[in-house]
């Protein structure tokens, strides 16, 4: 359950925020999670609420953007959707394809008041 | 949240490593500001953007971020890299599911190899110091980290048991993480390389079912080879998945408990420690 430790190190990150920029509730934090990455969103989900409670963050909404993932097929030279992270290229079922795209994690915008 | 340092990676009942001294070594520091930043006791809605406050107007805005969750991590593992490579130490982070036979396997290399190297070891478990008490009866020095509800070490915990840790130039640094094959990957502790164990008592196709640790190691080390007579174990099904994952993984078959494929092992530490501690190139 290391979604937990992700959720605090969101929280980090908005408490610097804090020290920048004045404000005094955050009401949506919003996180850019790779599909093909190591954080489960539903997990993210279920402990963001009680991580959340005690901080600035407490009552926030959490939107999550599941990014696709994504591999470029080094048999056939295409660029390819990619449902996991060793997966075959879909198009020549080619298997050296090298991921690039679908693992990040980011903490992109939030809404403050 | 730590109220000393600002880390956000523990809760004060999770028996955190905070609760001790903060002592940083010379040459450890925390990369970066420390935000000690709590929510004001008083809320004056006159500071928002527009310094003014109008009743019905909310002040809500958008603030752009863009920052990596795990840059705080990452920054921790920049220093905790950068100490353990001036102090001319080869540090490697083990990881591995429970019961693949880590300790075991660091039992045996320090009992073998401590009179070639210095050796010091920081074991990662939730709760007990078992394993840092099995490490110091080698003669090695051990710094135990309790986790706690944490399933993983982070670089955080490991820069503070650096600090309590004597290294000595030249030696080694096992750094033996949470037995765990989920969580541990995604966490850069500034080792130089990460060892993976997985023994034949397991499933042949681990390496399939938990991609991402097999994807981050540079070594796997298929423990408890003595075994093999009695199971089912595939080998061949096991290399083939594991070198799917990841095609540039070294693969040995060791036993900790008869010494084979320890020679092999050594060698592949001696040459990466040669090659991580060769001097950085200069331009002339």
């Amino acid at each position: 359950m290391h979604e937990v430790s992700l959720i605090e190190n969101v929280i980090a990150l908005v408490e610097q925020e804090q020290t920048r920029q004045v404000f005094a509730r955050v009401t949506m934090i919003r996180l850019n999670v790779g599909a093909l990455g190591c954080a489960e969103p539903e997990a993210l989900r279920f402990c963001f609420d009680a991580v959340a409670t005690g901080t600035i963050a407490q009552g926030a909404r959490l939107e999550i953007d599941v990014m696709p993932g994504e591999g470029w097929c080094a048999d056939c030279g295409s660029t390819v959707p990619l449902a996991e992270r060793f997966g075959r290229c879909p198009l020549c079922a080619g298997s050296r394809v090298k991921m690039t795209g679908g693992d990040t994690l980011r903490l992109t915008e939030m809404e403050v008041e | 949240m730590c109220a000393v340092c600002g880390c956000g990676t523990a809760s004060p009942t999770d028996g955190h490593l905070h609760e001790h001294d903060h002592h940083h070594g010379p040459g450890h520091s925390h990369g970066g500001d420390h935000p000690h930043s709590h929510a004001p006791d008083a809320i004056d809605f006159g500071k928002g953007l527009a310094g003014v406050s109008i009743a019905g107007l909310s002040q809500e805005r958008t603030i752009r971020i863009e920052r990596d969750i795990l840059s705080k991590n990452d920054a921790f593992a920049d220093d905790n890299r950068s100490a353990i490579r001036e102090a001319g130490v080869f540090a490697l982070n083990l990881v591995s599911s429970p019961g693949s036979g880590k300790t075991s396997i660091l039992v045996r290399a320090i009992t073998e190899l401590g009179g070639r190297w210095p050796i010091a070891v920081i074991e990662g478990d939730q709760q007990t110091s078992n394993d840092a008490e099995r490490i110091r009866r080698t003669g090695a020095q051990a710094v135990q980290i309790n986790t706690g509800k944490g399933c993983h070490l982070d670089a955080h915990m490991v820069g503070h048991a650096l600090a309590q840790l004597p290294l000595e130039r030249g030696g080694l640094l096992f750094i033996e993480n949470v037995g765990n094959l989920v969580c541990p990957a995604a966490f850069d502790l500034g080792e130089a390389c990460k060892v993976v164990v997985l023994s034949v008592t397991e499933g042949e196709d681990k390496p399939l079912k938990y991609p991402d640790m097999f994807a981050a190691a540079d070594l796997m080390l298929l423990n408890k080879s003595d075994l093999l007579p009695h199971l089912d174990f595939d080998m061949d099904a096991c290399l083939a998945a594991a070198l799917r994952i990841n095609p540039r993984i070294q693969i040995l078959t060791v036993s900790a408990r008869t010494g084979e494929g320890f020679a092999a092992f050594y060698a592949w530490i001696e040459g990466r420690a040669a090659a991580a501690m060769a001097p950085v190139a200069r331009p002339a």
